[in-house]
């Protein structure tokens, strides 16, 4: 059974997404060009966005369907969000954003619980400065330790690491792997960055623009696109062979359409 | 001339103004942020409703006050059937409370709506995805965050209230220590040919809303955002 099956449709001025897909547990990469609707995706697995038709089911609960008028709002749904801006509530200290995430927990145990997360993510001597005191870097590590406050069912990235400085970047690339690896909820994240996208995804999901949507992992992806348009996409870059050794063993699922992958 | 004389207009101004402030933040603040962030049907007759008061001459929305708030309005047939006596509420402080806040309503919502449109709309959505309700979200995020705004606004919004005029004599009178507010104390010094009075008046009027001016713009700044 797959993790996290999407299927949307969604009209908006000059642009039609139009995709499905499903993909196990694990890292899953949204991957293709701007405008390709990966980031409209993502926010509606989260719940910010309806779809105008479609389905989203994680961990086989149905939080949206637009045939059975199933419709669970962000609010209960328990589904992470970092974004590339980090979306860190400026008014308050790190270690505040940390707290308003642990609604259900208990007032007394949720600064002891915000300052563990902290610790965990190596950020706790940041716990009360504001987010605009915080580099690129620190940001984001603050805002995974929000997200990770709700015990997500799943973890979604939107760009987390695209204005970030390169070795900054690296090093938050193998923090998100860890911590994927430590929670086991599956992430999905979006990037445009082809050598990211390879290291990270246990899953490759590309967006080819066109309204075609090839899932599977990188080495099968890159070495058997299903269209020109994501040939020429996964092959706009030069991916060293080592990336994919580093890339966990691939995991699942070839589709167009959710429909497709029973 | 004595400080006497402008005593009681001052009071009373700044009681009606008070009130009517409190209202507005009570009121005025949940509706810019209903109108800044949800859609909804009828959505541009609320918001007509609400600017009107701002291009109506204040005597109009005054007129419609009184067929609301007068003994033989709205509120007086309710009053009738409650309690067998037709009560109005006109011609006391309250009423020129009520003047105020309609009056004043429109330049707090404009300013609060302004504000409030202006959070980046994925602060909102974060805090929905951590689990927070629509008005934790609304009470915790996005109106601190427009929090400047929203000072600036009901800041105007008591400014506009303390110098209130046309409504006020609609629904208030102009009855000597009961709703003589500062503005109808200018009005009667000048009828009455008494330029001094009215003089001092202006300039306290003006100090007033100096003051109340520079006081929000220091709220605003201090408001960490």
């Amino acid at each position: 059974m797959s993790a996290l099956s999407v299927t949307l449709r969604k009209k908006l001025p000059g642009f039609d997404l139009d995709v499905g897909w499903a993909v196990r547990d694990g890292f899953t990469v949204l991957f293709g060009y701007s405008g390709a609707g990966k980031s409209l995706t993502l926010s509606m697995i989260a719940g910010t966005l309806r779809p105008d038709e479609g389905r989203v089911v994680l961990g086989g609960e149905s939080l949206c369907d637009t045939r059975a008028g199933v419709w669970v709002p962000a609010q209960k749904r328990r589904i992470g969000y970092v974004s590339q801006g980090s979306q860190l509530f400026p008014h308050m200290t790190v270690v505040g954003n940390v707290e308003y995430a642990l609604k259900s927990t208990p007032r007394k145990e949720r600064r002891p619980r915000a300052t563990e997360l902290l610790e965990r993510l190596r950020v706790v001597e940041l716990a009360d400065k504001r987010p605009h005191e915080l580099s690129g870097g620190q940001k984001q590590r603050c805002a995974l330790a929000r997200a990770l406050a709700l015990e997500p069912q799943a973890l979604l990235l939107d760009e987390p690491l695209s204005a970030l400085d390169l070795p900054i970047r690296v090093e938050m690339r193998e923090l998100l792997r860890a911590v994927q690896r430590d929670t086991g909820v599956p992430f999905v994240m979006v990037t445009h960055d082809l050598v990211e996208a390879c290291t990270l995804a246990d899953t490759l999901v590309v967006y080819s623009g066109t309204g075609a949507v090839q899932v599977g992992s990188p080495a099968e992806l890159v070495g058997n696109p299903a269209t020109p348009e994501i040939r020429k996409l996964l092959h706009a870059m030069e991916v060293p062979e080592a990336v994919f050794d580093q890339a966990r063993a691939p995991r699942l699922v070839t589709s167009r359409r959710e429909e497709h992958v029973a | 001339m004595d400080m006497s004389t402008i005593a009681f207009p001052l009071r009373l101004s700044l009681q009606v103004a008070g009130v009517s402030t409190v209202f507005v933040a009570l009121i005025g603040v949940p509706l810019a942020y209903v109108l800044a962030t949800k859609k909804f049907p009828g959505k541009q007759v609320a918001d007509v409703a609400v600017m009107l008061p701002m291009v109506l001459p204040p005597i109009v929305t005054g007129y419609y006050l009184l067929l609301i708030i007068g003994k033989n309005g709205l509120f007086g047939h309710f009053m009738q059937a409650v309690t067998g006596t037709a009560v109005g509420l006109t011609f006391t402080w309250q009423a020129a409370a009520i003047a105020s806040f309609a009056i004043s309503l429109p330049l707090g919502v404009t300013t609060a709506r302004a504000a409030i449109s202006a959070v980046d709309p994925a602060h909102g959505d974060a805090s929905r995805t951590l689990g927070r309700s629509e008005i934790e979200t609304a009470l915790f995020v996005v109106i601190p965050l427009a929090a400047r705004g929203i000072i600036a606004g009901l800041a105007l919004s008591f400014a506009r209230a303390v110098g209130e005029f046309g409504a006020t004599i609609m629904v208030a009178g102009n009855i000597p220590g009961r709703t003589n507010t500062m503005a109808l104390e200018v009005y009667n010094a000048v009828i009455y040919g008494d330029w001094r009075t009215a003089t001092m008046l202006v300039v306290v009027f003006t100090v007033v809303s100096a003051v109340v001016l520079l006081g929000a713009t220091k709220l605003s700044a201090a408001v960490v955002q």
